[in-house]
């Protein structure tokens, strides 16, 4: 090599070694460039335009698709790209609904920052937004398109995070807007409120879903008695939107500072994460032994369990049947403390502190009288109760969590990050030897942050694979390889958001992925300073089983600690008439021509079935629909006839069904 | 397999059927002519020649009988205001404005007894002379058409008469004797520049190609031409698709490419049925697919329809269309000779830049060399249009001045009511709407890349709108900025936002509500796009409003200052005036006005009052004695 | 009711065309716009529920079909009437005034640019930017049929010719 990997910024000689862009090799020289389209973990978009610089030679190119080459000479600042930045964010401002007082962004508002860091003190431009309503539709997210800058970045978070594509850009020009298809509400499309694309957001254009006021009501209820769960993930993040650094434990103010705003009780998660990992751990042992039902995938992420019961209802029944750690302290609470505390079960409100908006849905779904869990504030939701009470947090003492569902583990902590689950199970299924060796990081390989992390562990002589995933899109590849045979696993955690719980899209505003690696550093830090480590070492779980649920997977256990999934189709608005009947007494055939039956040839046999019908005259009495998806991708084509369901349906199969059923209509009239 | 072809052997088949022929009848059908009935005149001839019992054919498929007539049709031959154009061969007469009631006589008269219809010749507007073919049109005369050569001669749909004419024969040499840096080099050497508007070096851009490491390559031939006002690829892909074929044929060599996409815009249906047409004959022929003149390369091309996208010109939005994408234009570098279609190394060329290639492999770069200037070679070809007496395709060498084209191909300008004006002349809007105005000062100026981009416009795809004094430009201007405000994908900021600003101020001032700050704000915000957005959309997209800025900086301040248009075609900045000695006081234009505006007793010359004047304009129209008119 | 039936029998022999153009396509999502726009020619429209099913068939989100559809001029999601008239106004027609003859229409048969089909589902206006038949500007095309130099008295009588085909004609005046 003749030349250097040198270039120069601003007349600094400034070394690259292996940065994917300018921008970055710009910001290690110690210049922030701004820009709001660019995102470390996403594609290069280009868009925003506030990140150009001037390279000798080529003029104003965007700092954010350049590769830096030996030998470029930068500018960064000169006049020139001084006055179109601040013409783009005048641009961007004027198409913004600039509510900014009132909005719940406001204190962590990309865009608010860069448009003082670049001086825009006046927008000279015409008014330019219209005024969408918003849409409230999801339990999670809030989506306000008059807040959207059309960066992008929550499109490709959607799809290249987590494979799903819920929303996009659509139409044109002075037109584009971002929206789930045909418009729609995001509660009727494929979004499974992971909340990653408000994670990127950089303005308020999506915000979660607040039930802050609700839970001031409980708390204001003298009849109530209102408890807290605290998510392993919280307690690491919480600091950074007041005097603390990220990754700092802020535990015991946590709980100092929900006492204060009234709550009876505060618990931990981690507790109940114990409880998963000797329900798990069970469970697995169990399939393994029967070699049923592998690989087991684990259960406590809410964004994954509907997405598997979107995408993939063949692989239900691979779902562990444990509830999340979350529902299932809610469930132990519900079930305990009435007795304990001396008051009416209904009196009992559970609010959790969570840092994903996906559990809000998770809280809601069991359709029980009894919710296991009432309320759900994010770490967002809950700094700003915290504020809103003019609670001092910097200053609080530290509290200690209440007993008995206070006391956890370091594996029950481990939950917080991607790998944490599998760890813990590791850690309950490994011998003392195994198990010291992994303090000096035997169980390494499931640890960090690429998207597919692999390890092999022999117990009993017999060897396990194990896979922990992060991001669905990297699980749909996984999902990909198990249905090909290309890869066998026996054990699969998978976490929704980058990095697990800890990334999830309920914590404080970060943009920048150091963040995220403090934080996991906090877990395991948090951990270390345990005393126990094993989830079956903690005593209240003992305590628990001995009082209460007897033995893993017992009737008890799985009253209150384990759920089960259903199908739901992606496609909601998802039946195609293609032949009516107009007579009361009619035979509904429906046929399903999803993906899967698709490829088996539904297609075919539905125009045979239409032509059958049409050819007997049997319109009157037939109706014929297409529908998107049935429940039984595995044993396509699926055919409803009445109501019997055809498996692995034929046409002559078909006929033969439905001629009887006509003849039996006929006798019947 | 299809086994390979043989040139030389078509070639002989055809000269012999071509022998029986006694007089052929060329009936253009460019979408022009077509529009004016040329397939009834194309029919008509068929049913007499048959009613006659004529020997005739309409496709040389075998050899004909003696003396046949043989009847078909051609490309666009770029005189589309005088369509339908039927030209008798050999002799060479052409006529214009051809009705199907015509057909008999031409049959009885210039077929079979040679002798020329008087009436059907294209006269000469500037001394009523008759001209009896191109060569004594001064439209067509002053022209050079190489490109453009075969558009119009030959019949489109037919491969053998694309071969008869030498064909397919710069493809051989290029498969059977010449290497890929030779075909490089050769075609960087003869300066050959993109005639899409970039003008970018071809020859450079298949090195750079070529020179990657990839064992997938793509050739994208561009025919999404959506500059409004311009239509030469159209012509060319309808008029002579064999030609496109070739130079894609021959660029696939020279980069080592084996699959090749042609974006044709959905607004062209005929271009993609010739294109479509021709490359099933290519394929029949054995000169698409595989073994090519038996080498061992292979080559398919596959035909796409756009959807209606003017942003899919842009390379990279090209891409992502065929890609099944929202056309969105992404950040360069990586360029498409990098990264390309599906992530492959890919060559984008224009379809005239791709139909010059066959010219410059069959005669050679230095031939190619010695036509237009040396930075700008060969010829170009301007779809001249607007308030000009001639207007259609023509084909000039770079080099050519405005006045040449104006005046002499043009035949000059002409006023409103399409009477000749000798000074008529106010501007020329070239490149569209990524171009720029010239004006009286610039008549002279050669045409070429270098020259053009030295005084802020461009060549862009060939659109030259000649325009008169009754033409505002600050409203021509509003015209364009609508035109990309529209098609701006939306993507980057500067596009998106800043071209909705920009046309909000031009709206401002052409509908009287602008003040100093307008225009400053303008002049601000048009650079800032123009150096600032993503793609060339974008980049270009101030050009017709910073060009009229600085050339008709007095038109912009009569609106902004005085609210008043020179033109006249600013309707928010006319008043109506009553002309006292013409009103007889008859009061309708009173009961018309909306607004109250106007008084006056009976039978007395009415007067407006101009600040409750709403400016509608019911009153001019109500007027029957044209007693009131638009000032400005 | 007897209008219902027909539709659906329609519908049901034009689904079968659906899957008949992804078949001969291929189930590619790079073949996406050349089945948007054979579905298109098949139906004069795209409907929200094939579009759904196009997306399901060809594993891409829907919203990204959406996406797709709505960024490309030609794609239609209403219904287009059975004449659609398109008034070219490229750079030579416009110089040549071509915004006369689409007021014309507009007024004549009370369009706007939000609703640009007419109730009865005759006549759908589009304006489009150049035709490339600018030699014979201004330029009006209806369905196929190209009209050339045209202005607002041709244009309306084109279109009254076809209302009077269309047995239309009284019943607008």
């Amino acid at each position: 090599m003749t030349t250097k990997n040198i270039v120069n910024i601003n007349g600094i000689e400034v070394p690259f070694n292996g940065e994917r862009n300018l921008l970055e090799v710009i910001r290690k020289a110690n210049i922030e460039i701004p820009t709001f389209c660019y995102h470390s973990e996403l594609s290069v978009y280009g868009a925003c335009r506030l990140c150009l610089i001037e390279v000798e030679g080529r003029g104003l190119v965007s700092s954010c698709s350049l590769k830096p080459e030996a030998g470029m000479k930068i500018k960064t600042h000169t006049k020139e790209i001084r006055d179109i930045r601040k013409i783009s964010m005048e641009l961007i401002l004027a198409n913004h609904d600039q509510n900014c007082t009132s909005c719940v962004k406001s204190s962590a508002c990309k865009l608010q920052e860069v448009a003082q860091k670049i001086g825009v003190t006046s927008v000279r431009f015409k008014k330019a937004v219209k005024d969408a309503p918003l849409d409230l539709s999801s339990t999670a997210l809030v989506r306000d398109p008059n807040k959207c800058i059309l960066c992008g970045d929550c499109v490709r978070a959607c799809s290249e995070i987590q494979g799903i594509g819920a929303i996009d850009f659509a139409y044109r020009g002075a037109n584009v807007t971002v929206t789930p298809a045909f418009n729609k509400d995001l509660a009727h499309v494929e979004c499974v409120d992971c909340g990653q694309c408000m994670r990127v957001c950089p303005t308020g254009s999506i915000t979660i879903k607040s039930e802050i006021e609700k839970v001031w009501k409980a708390l204001d209820n003298p009849q109530k008695y209102v408890v807290a769960q605290i998510a392993p993930a919280v307690r690491v993040a919480i600091g950074e939107m007041f005097a603390m650094k990220s990754g700092e434990l802020a535990t015991g103010q946590v709980v100092a500072a929900l006492k204060m705003l009234g709550f009876k009780k505060v618990f931990d998660t981690s507790f109940s994460a114990d409880l998963t990992v000797i329900e798990e751990a069970n469970e697995f042992l169990h399939r393994a032994e029967s070699g049923e039902n592998l690989p087991l995938f684990t259960s406590c992420c809410p964004a994954w369990v509907t997405y598997a019961e979107q995408y993939y209802p063949e692989f239900l029944s691979n779902l562990s049947s444990c509830k999340s750690p979350q529902q299932m302290l809610g469930a132990i609470i519900k079930e305990s403390l009435p007795e304990m505390a001396k008051t009416k079960r209904e009196n009992v409100v559970v609010v959790s502190i969570m840092p994903c908006t996906a559990k809000k849905s998770e809280a809601v779904k069991d359709e029980k009288s009894v919710r296991d869990v009432d309320f759900v504030l994010t770490t967002q939701d809950l700094v700003r109760m915290i504020a809103q009470a003019g609670i001092s947090f910097d200053n609080l003492l530290p509290d200690s969590f209440d007993m008995p569902f206070g006391f956890k583990s370091g594996a029950g902590i481990l939950f917080g990050n991607s790998g944490g689950v599998t760890e813990a199970v590791l850690r309950y299924l490994s011998n003392e030897a195994d198990f010291e060796q992994s303090r000096d990081g035997g169980f390494a390989e499931v640890r960090g942050t690429e998207g597919r992390k692999e390890i092999t562990y022999v117990l009993n002589g017999k060897t396990y694979n194990l896979a922990v995933v992060q991001g669905l899109k990297n699980a749909k590849e996984l999902l990909k390889d198990v249905k090909s045979g290309k890869k066998q696993y026996d054990f699969v955690e998978v976490m929704s958001c980058p990095g697990g719980c800890i990334g999830g899209a309920g914590q404080p505003v970060c943009f920048d992925e150091s963040t995220r690696s403090q934080r996991a550093r906090g877990i395991y830090e948090a951990d270390r300073m345990m005393q126990i480590h094993k989830s079956q070492d903690n005593p209240s779980i003992k305590n628990l089983y001995d009082s209460l649920l007897g033995t893993p997977g017992s009737e008890k256990a799985h009253e209150l600690l384990h759920t089960h999934y259903h199908n739901k189709k992606r496609i909601r608005q998802d039946e195609i008439s293609l032949i009516f009947a107009h007579n009361a007494n009619t035979i509904d055939v429906k046929v399903c021509v999803g993906t899967s039956c698709y490829i088996r040839g539904a297609q075919d046999l539905l125009h045979k079935l239409v032509r059958h019908i049409e050819s007997k005259g049997l319109q009157d009495i037939v109706s014929v629909k297409a529908t998107f998806c049935f429940e039984r991708c595995d044993q396509g084509p699926t055919v409803t006839i009445g109501k019997e369901i055809l498996h692995h349906c034929t046409f002559a199969k078909a006929t033969e069904v439905l001629d009887k059923q006509v003849k039996e209509l006929a006798m019947k009239n | 397999m299809k086994d390979a072809i043989n040139l030389a052997l078509e070639t002989g088949k055809f000269e012999a059927r071509v022998q029986k022929i006694q007089k052929r009848i060329i009936i253009c059908a460019g979408t022009g002519c077509v529009a004016n009935g040329a397939l009834k005149i194309y029919r008509r001839f068929q049913e007499i020649f048959t009613e006659r019992n004529l020997p005739f054919v309409v496709e040389l498929k075998e050899e004909p009988k003696e003396k046949s007539f043989y009847i078909s049709e051609s490309g666009c031959q770029g005189f589309c205001q005088m369509g339908p154009l039927v030209t008798i061969e050999p002799d060479g007469i052409l006529y214009v404005q051809v009705k199907t009631e015509d057909v008999l006589e031409i049959i009885d008269n210039t077929l079979v007894q040679d002798q020329k219809i008087e009436r059907l010749l294209f006269k000469n507007p500037n001394n009523g002379k008759a001209c009896v073919g191109q060569s004594e049109i001064e439209f067509y005369k002053r022209q050079s058409r190489t490109v453009l050569k075969n558009c119009g001669k030959i019949n489109p749909t037919d491969i053998r008469e694309y071969i008869y004419n030498g064909g397919y024969s710069a493809a051989e040499k290029a498969y059977l004797s010449m290497t890929p840096d030779a075909i490089c080099d050769e075609i960087t050497y003869s300066g050959l520049r993109g005639r899409g508007g970039g003008g970018f070096l071809t020859g450079r851009k298949w090195s750079l190609t070529l020179k990657q490491n990839s064992a997938k390559k793509y050739i994208i031939c561009n025919g999404d031409e959506g500059d409004p006002g311009a239509f030469m690829d159209r012509s060319i892909m309808e008029g002579n698709p064999h030609a496109v074929i070739e130079g894609m044929m021959i660029a696939a060599k020279a980069i080592g490419a084996d699959e090749g996409y042609v974006y044709v815009r959905l607004e062209y249906p005929l271009a993609v049925r010739r294109m479509k047409e021709a490359v099933k004959q290519a394929m029949e022929y054995g000169i698409l697919g595989d073994n090519l003149f038996k080498t061992q390369n292979k080559f398919t091309i596959t035909i796409m329809e756009g959807a209606g996208a003017f942003v899919c010109g842009e390379e990279t939005a090209l891409i992502s269309s065929i890609e099944g994408k929202r056309g969105m234009p992404a950040p360069k570098p990586p360029f498409p000779a990098e990264s390309g279609l599906w992530e492959k190394p890919t060559v984008i060329n224009n379809v005239e830049t791709l139909a010059t290639v066959p010219l410059i492999i069959d005669k050679g770069a230095n031939e190619f060399r010695k036509c237009g200037t040396p930075n700008s070679p060969g010829t170009k070809t301007f779809a001249l249009t607007g308030h000009v007496v001639n207007t259609g395709l023509i084909e000039v060498p770079f080099g050519t001045t405005l006045r040449e084209i104006v005046y002499n191909i043009g035949g000059g300008v002409v006023d409103s009511k399409g009477e000749i004006d000798p000074s008529g002349f106010k501007a020329v809007q070239i490149g569209g709407p990524s171009g720029g105005c010239l004006t009286q000062e610039q008549l002279d100026l050669p045409l070429d890349f270098d020259s053009l981009r030295s005084i802020g416009a461009m060549v862009g795809s060939g659109g030259l709108v000649v325009m008169n004094h009754d033409t505002c430009m600050v409203k021509f201007a509003q015209f364009f900025m609508k035109f990309t405000q529209n098609e701006s994908c939306g993507k980057c900021v500067l596009c998106r936002e800043g071209t909705k600003q920009m046309l909000a101020l031009m709206d401002d001032i052409v509908e009287g509500r602008a003040d100093e700050h307008t225009l400053e704000l303008l002049e601000q915000l048009a650079p800032a796009v123009q150096k600032g957005s993503l793609c060339g959309l974008g980049k270009t997209a101030p050009n017709p409003v910073l060009s009229t800025l600085a050339q008709f900086r007095a038109e912009y301040d009569a609106h902004v200052f005085q609210k008043r248009c020179p033109a006249k075609e600013c309707k928010a900045l006319l008043t109506p005036e009553i002309i006292e000695e013409k009103c007889k006081g008859c009061g309708v234009c009173i009961k018309k006005c909306p607004a109250n505006a106007i008084t006056g007793e009976k039978k007395q010359a009415h007067v407006i009052n101009e600040n409750l004047c709403i400016k509608c304009m019911a009153c001019v129209e109500a007027c029957k004695l044209n007693a009131i008119a638009v000032g400005a | 009711m007897n209008n219902n039936e027909e539709q659906v029998a329609t519908e049901a022999r034009q689904f079968e065309k659906v899957c008949k153009i992804i078949e001969s396509y291929g189930k590619s999502e790079s073949k996406l716009i050349p089945i948007l726009q054979a579905v298109q020619e098949e139906y004069r429209y795209l409907p929200e529920e094939l579009l759904t099913f196009i997306a399901v068939t060809l594993d891409i989100p829907p919203a990204r079909v959406f996406g797709v559809a709505t960024f490309y001029a030609h794609f239609a999601l209403k219904p287009k009437g059975k004449y659609v008239i398109k008034v070219c106004d490229g750079t030579a027609c416009h110089v040549k005034n071509s915004v006369p003859i689409i007021e014309a229409i507009m007024k004549k048969y009370g369009l706007t640019e939000q609703k640009n089909t007419t109730g009865d589902m005759l006549f759908t206006l589009e304006t489009v930017s150049c035709l490339g038949a600018c030699g014979i500007a201004p330029v009006v095309v209806v369905n196929e049929d190209v009209y050339s130099v045209m202005n607002p008295e041709k244009t309306l009588s084109v279109l009254k010719n076809i209302e009077e085909t269309e047995g239309l004609n009284e019943r607008r005046n």
